[in-house]
């Protein structure tokens, strides 16, 4: 398997501050990878790190094998999509398009062409003669997109390229991004706060907090298997009991998570945990509601519950008080 | 209050009222001063001079006459009038090519580079020449460059006063000292008008989003033709407004082409002599007119290179 990116105890700091703190990392090639994290985790960082607009304190970045430390953003085989798409507004959508080609030297009429099949895989060829500033968000987002695609990068980063367009919008974005890495084969490093848009799209999720990695995997273990307190709250919502309570239900002394779809209500199973306490609040979601409960030493915790369910056993109301419970095999244990 | 007592008639509520309704109305009241004061004071008297251009001036008399005639806008094509012209036209091309060159990187480094103490610094630094005397400024120069001033002294030292010299005996820029050169004019002229240049490029490289020269990196650009492709062109509108000032002032400039340099009139003294010791008014219109054809020809190069399209 060749790597795409690799990085070697990398760290950026800016005074005393550890932006990136010992990373290590391997980006398989073809790999649809994401950097998932709040903001201020590092994530940006790493990614300009790969472009090349910082250099790293200490520690070896490589790209395709080849020593990418010290290299000028310029001489490296990777094309960034920017957050706020960066297009230049001097130039019509083509010029845009066609400059990583120009200053490349390629010849007119070949980056023309290639300009041209790029801007129809975005599906904006009647665009051609745009200046940005007539775009949408979205379309200058696709413009971005293929601006840099148009240079067969080995490497493609997106730096939280669908962050300011709306809901709808960004949905069909996801899909239309996972369709084309398919497509071009490239790696794709994705830069993310969105922990719903990283599982949905990616092979694998790197999660950053405070310039460390926490963890890395497929979005599936991820969600089932977050092995620090931090992931198990950071990817989908979770209950998370510390060790007290930990040794208290179960016995062990260590935090642990439970999903609230995993939990279920007034259902006296074997191999259970149950615990019960007051409803505190009912959301209605449609498809689902959330109910959560405080107990009566102040545990709070919260079940999602399918409203077909629901409507057999009767709508628990607030105040009303219930059991909670699930199986053994839900519980996940986490290390601070 | 009571709940009415917004709508009390009263006769400045009244009034309110009117304009609040029609706001045409608030609109030529509150513009229509300052628009007359602008098309009388400015336009008006611009038309006035041009229209002056086209009067008589008998020679013998010494007089002007309400006789239309186009002889002033054709003696400014006469070769001595037209030598004027071209001296000055050089003189304003090499002050505004030398200012934008020196400001650039200045200008670059306030916008992108300075904290906010160092820009301040900046600020003060470019403007405070300005806020002095512009004549006392000119009269330092004729003392800086003069045989036996600083400039001279600092060659001697450094025994370079015969390239100094060698240097003023080249054609159109030379003269028989540095303050009575043409290069010495032309330095004086780069040194009062930069403020002007440094300032407006400062302004729109300060607009240019700075991940742009990111991305025309990232996308294969080494620094040299991410400025040529990206920051120059966006940078554009700013040289050129800072050059209309740096041009049109060295054009209408005449005392320091009194002040400094060789004998030699530039077209502001040529029309301070026509409409003061001449008397002849006619003739002194005709010339403004020149500069203000050449800011136009100037604007439309600029358009034509591009210099708005970032606009």
């Amino acid at each position: 398997m060749t790597l795409a990116v690799e990085f070697d105890h990398v760290s950026r700091l800016y005074g005393a501050v550890r932006a990136v703190d010992n990373v290590s990392l391997s980006i398989a090639d073809g790999e649809f990878f994401s950097l998932l994290g709040p903001s201020g985790s590092g994530k940006t960082t790493c990614l300009r790190l790969i472009a090349g607009f910082e250099q790293p304190s200490s520690g070896a970045i490589k790209i395709h094998g080849a020593l990418a430390s010290g290299l000028p953003p310029y001489l490296r085989d990777v094309n960034t999509v920017f957050q706020d798409y960066a297009l230049f507004p001097h130039m019509n959508v083509l010029e845009n398009i066609e400059y990583g080609l120009m200053v490349k030297g390629v010849g007119k009429s070949e980056r023309r062409s290639r300009a041209q099949e790029a801007l129809a895989s975005v599906a904006l060829a009647e665009m051609s003669q745009r200046k940005p500033s007539q775009l949408s968000g979205g379309q200058r987002q696709r413009i971005a997109l293929a601006r840099a695609i148009v240079n067969r990068p080995k490497v493609l980063l997106l730096d939280e390229p669908l962050g300011a367009l709306d809901l709808k919008l960004r949905e069909q974005m996801q899909a239309e991004l996972k369709t084309l890495q398919k497509q071009l084969g490239i790696t794709f490093v994705f830069v993310t706060h969105d922990q719903g848009e990283a599982l949905s799209m990616s092979d694998r999720v790197a999660v950053f907090n405070k310039g460390k990695i926490e963890q890395v995997g497929s979005p599936a273990s991820l969600y089932n298997k977050p092995v620090t307190v931090f992931v198990a709250n950071f990817v989908g919502s979770s209950n998370i009991f510390n060790a007290d309570i930990g040794l208290r239900l179960l016995g062990e002394k260590h935090a642990f998570s439970v999903r609230p779809e995993n939990i279920a209500i007034n259902q006296n199973l074997s191999d259970c945990v149950s615990i019960s306490g007051a409803v505190r609040d009912v959301q209605y979601h449609g498809a689902s509601s959330r109910v959560e409960i405080i107990t009566s030493d102040g545990l709070e915790l919260s079940a999602v519950l399918s409203n077909s369910i629901l409507q057999t056993q009767g709508m628990p109301s607030v105040g009303q008080s219930i059991a909670l419970s699930w199986p053994k095999t839900a519980i996940v244990p986490l290390r601070d | 209050m009571s709940p009415n007592a917004l709508y009390l008639q009263t006769p400045l509520r009244g009034v309110s009222n009117f304009l609040f309704r029609h706001s045409k109305v608030l609109l030529a009241v509150l513009l229509g001063p300052p628009l007359l004061w602008f098309v009388v004071i400015y336009l008006g008297s611009l038309l006035a001079l041009l229209w002056q251009g086209f009067y008589s001036f008998d020679d013998f008399s010494m007089t002007v006459l309400p006789k239309l005639t186009f002889d002033n806008y054709l003696k400014i094509f006469a070769q001595a009038n037209f030598d004027i012209i071209l001296r000055t036209l050089a003189m304003a091309c090499a002050v505004t090519l030398a200012s934008a060159l020196i400001a650039f990187p200045i200008a670059y480094y306030m916008a992108v580079y300075a904290g906010k103490a160092e820009k301040g610094f900046f600020y003060i630094g470019v403007m405070l020449p300005m806020w002095a005397s512009y004549i006392v400024k000119a009269y330092s120069w004729t003392v800086i460059l003069a045989k036996g001033g600083i400039v001279y002294w600092v060659l001697n030292k450094l025994s370079l006063v015969g390239v100094l010299e060698s240097f003023l005996q080249l054609p159109y820029v030379g003269g028989s000292t540095l303050s009575t050169s043409h290069f010495g004019r032309f330095l004086v002229f780069t040194y009062i008008w930069l403020p002007f240049m440094i300032l407006p490029i400062q302004a729109a490289i300060e607009r240019v989003p700075q991940n742009l020269m990111q991305a025309s990196m990232d996308l294969g650009a080494n620094a040299t033709k991410s400025f040529r492709y990206v920051l120059l062109p966006l940078a554009f509108p700013g040289i050129v407004a800072g050059s209309i000032f740096t041009f049109s002032l060295t054009l209408g400039d005449y005392i320091i082409p009194t002040l400094i340099g060789p004998a030699g009139l530039f077209i502001g003294n040529f029309v301070y002599v026509q409409q003061g010791a001449a008397g002849n008014i006619p003739l002194a219109a005709a010339f403004t007119v020149v500069p203000i054809v050449l800011i136009a020809i100037y604007l439309m190069l600029a358009k034509r290179l591009g210099a708005f399209n970032a606009l």
